[in-house]
């Protein structure tokens, strides 16, 4: 299996890693069972992405995945965070192997996952704008997470 | 550091210079057909033979015992589904085998299963052991055959073979075992451990890519041919001979074999040294047995880590080496054989696989301690799976 040199690049020093105690959005996608975690921090302010950071469990490509998207989203409006698609973190890494392409969509979700927690913590029910979040599951009951079955 | 360090033994071998240069003739000047009649023929073929009997004297076989194949894989298969359709004409078509087996012989009992037939996984126990008594106890008048390994891939892992093979016998049930890891590595005789068909491959001990052995036992009911075509392999296994190769693997055998005790306990000084030293880092654990293992096999998961990841920073650093987890398996699942020893996925998936041989050196493993530390600590910063568990 090859990895392209983002990927590599973006596995070996990934941007935005850690935590940020003053986000006002917060999600966490992924399985355990399945090998990927993803959490991500989004520090809006007047509806922008004005930092942000991420912690990932999981392989090569979960982390680089992880890592072009918070490079993808900062200094970008809610909004337009709404619009990041997997197919694009893709693009951006110069591609994945087909087996990993779950990751990407994991990168998608965890973005998404932080926007509905900072909609809910406005009041907003986030559900309409942000659509349906699979929830992280650390217990790994059931079959799995979404996010494999492609 | 500048230069690599190869610690995936388990996964292929570099070619010792002496199976090299006892190769090379058989790629140049002489390259004639063993089936020819004339000299360089004829040489061709006395080289053939000189392998064969080297390999029947590492395993305690006779010569007309020994069968080459392209890799330890056609071995299993022909072992496996040769014995099965023999047999099966006899009514027999219920094969035993365990839970922790290499693909080559868990895939070729599926699709024996989708003939029709009936196939008994083992389970093994927390280091991976497959019980004797519940060898005996699953043998039935249909039993074609049992099929266990010899040693495990993954985790090391030495079954009790010539129990194993005692009860087969005493059964009249064909005992196969894969012995692809073992070979060259542990003392092997198919006499005192009653094993009547046997499988390896040259690459696993220095030996070239692109050649086996399947050992049969004369006396047991034959395999099916595996290939149609000429004479070659006494008829069994068409096709002409690949010269060069039979004959470096029947070189890497006898050389693995020599001084085998001494390269044995150097190699395990060295396998111990990183299980006592990496088990001391926090939520890591040996995998397989602690004693009934492979010279080479250390094989520990480090908890809130993902193994391909580990792979990859392992690989900055120039060391080589393997893991169980599911992004290396090219599925979803992680290892069959982490998860038959009971462990959850996601400690399957933080496995981590050094396989030692005796080109390493005790520097060599001194590097390895230095990085996986730093690697795995590194990870573990930016995993939320870690932050959940490091304080439980």
């Amino acid at each position: 299996m090859m990895y392209s040199e983002k990927v590599l690049d973006h596995f070996t020093n990934p941007r935005n890693v850690g935590e940020l105690p003053d986000a006002n959005g917060v999600g966490e996608v992924g399985n355990a069972k399945c090998g990927d975690i993803m959490k991500m921090y989004l520090k809006i302010e007047g509806g922008i992405i004005t930092d942000v950071r991420f912690k990932t469990f999981g392989c090569g490509a979960a982390i680089a995945t992880s890592s072009m998207a918070t490079e993808m989203v900062k200094g970008k409006t809610v909004e337009e965070a709404l619009q990041l698609s997997n197919k694009a973190v893709m693009e951006a890494l110069d591609g994945l192997p087909p087996v990993k392409v779950h990751c990407s969509v994991l990168a998608e979700q965890a973005v998404r996952a932080a926007l509905s927690d900072y909609y809910t913590r406005q009041g907003i029910d986030p559900e309409p704008i942000v659509g349906k979040i699979q929830e992280v599951d650390h217990d790994h009951e059931g079959s799995g997470c979404d996010s494999c079955s492609l | 550091m500048s230069k690599m360090i190869y610690a995936d033994n388990a996964a292929t071998t570099q070619v010792s210079q002496r199976v090299l240069q006892k190769m090379l003739p058989w790629l140049g000047q002489h390259y004639g057909n063993p089936s020819s009649i004339y000299g360089i023929g004829r040489e061709a073929r006395a080289a053939i033979e000189e392998a064969r009997s080297q390999v029947a004297q590492a395993i305690g076989a006779n010569p007309g015992e020994i069968y080459f194949t392209s890799c330890g894989t056609e071995s299993d298969n022909w072992a496996i589904k040769g014995l099965a359709h023999t047999l099966a004409a006899k009514g027999k078509r219920h094969i035993i085998t365990s839970a922790i087996e290499h693909h080559a012989v868990l895939h070729t009992c599926k699709a024996l299963e989708k003939e029709g037939f009936s196939v008994t996984y083992l389970p093994v126990d927390q280091y991976g052991l497959v019980s004797p008594a519940q060898v005996e106890k699953a043998i039935t008048p249909q039993t074609a055959l049992v099929s266990i390994m010899f040693a495990n891939n993954e985790i090391g892992t030495i079954q009790p073979v010539a129990e194993i093979g005692a009860i087969c016998r005493k059964a009249g049930v064909p005992f196969h075992t894969d012995a692809v890891q073992a070979a060259g590595h542990l003392p092997i005789d198919v006499e005192s451990m009653s094993i009547d068909l046997l499988s390896l491959s040259a690459h696993k001990f220095h030996g070239p890519k692109g050649v086996g052995v399947l050992y049969i036992r004369k006396g047991i009911p034959f395999p099916t041919v595996f290939m149609d075509g000429g004479g070659q392999e006494r008829g069994r296994r068409a096709g002409t001979e690949n010269v060069a190769g039979i004959v470096g693997l029947g070189e890497a055998l006898t050389e693995a074999l020599e001084e085998l005790p001494e390269k044995t306990s150097r190699v395990t000084a060295m396998r111990d040294r990183l299980i006592s030293e990496l088990t001391k880092l926090p939520k890591s654990r040996l995998n397989g047995h602690p004693d009934r293992r492979l010279p080479g096999n250390c094989n520990i998961s480090f908890q809130g880590v993902e193994g391909e990841a580990l792979l990859l920073l392992l690989d900055n650093h120039d060391i080589c080496a393997s893991s169980g987890s599911a992004c290396t398996s090219g599925s979803l699942d992680p290892s069959h054989v982490l998860l038959a020893i009971g462990l959850p996925h996601e400690i399957a998936h933080g496995s981590l696989r050094l396989s030692l041989g005796d080109m390493n050196t005790p520097d060599e493993v001194e590097e390895i301690l230095k990085a996986v530390p730093q690697v795995v600590e590194r990870l573990r910063a930016m995993s939320p799976v870690w932050e959940k568990i490091k304080d439980e």
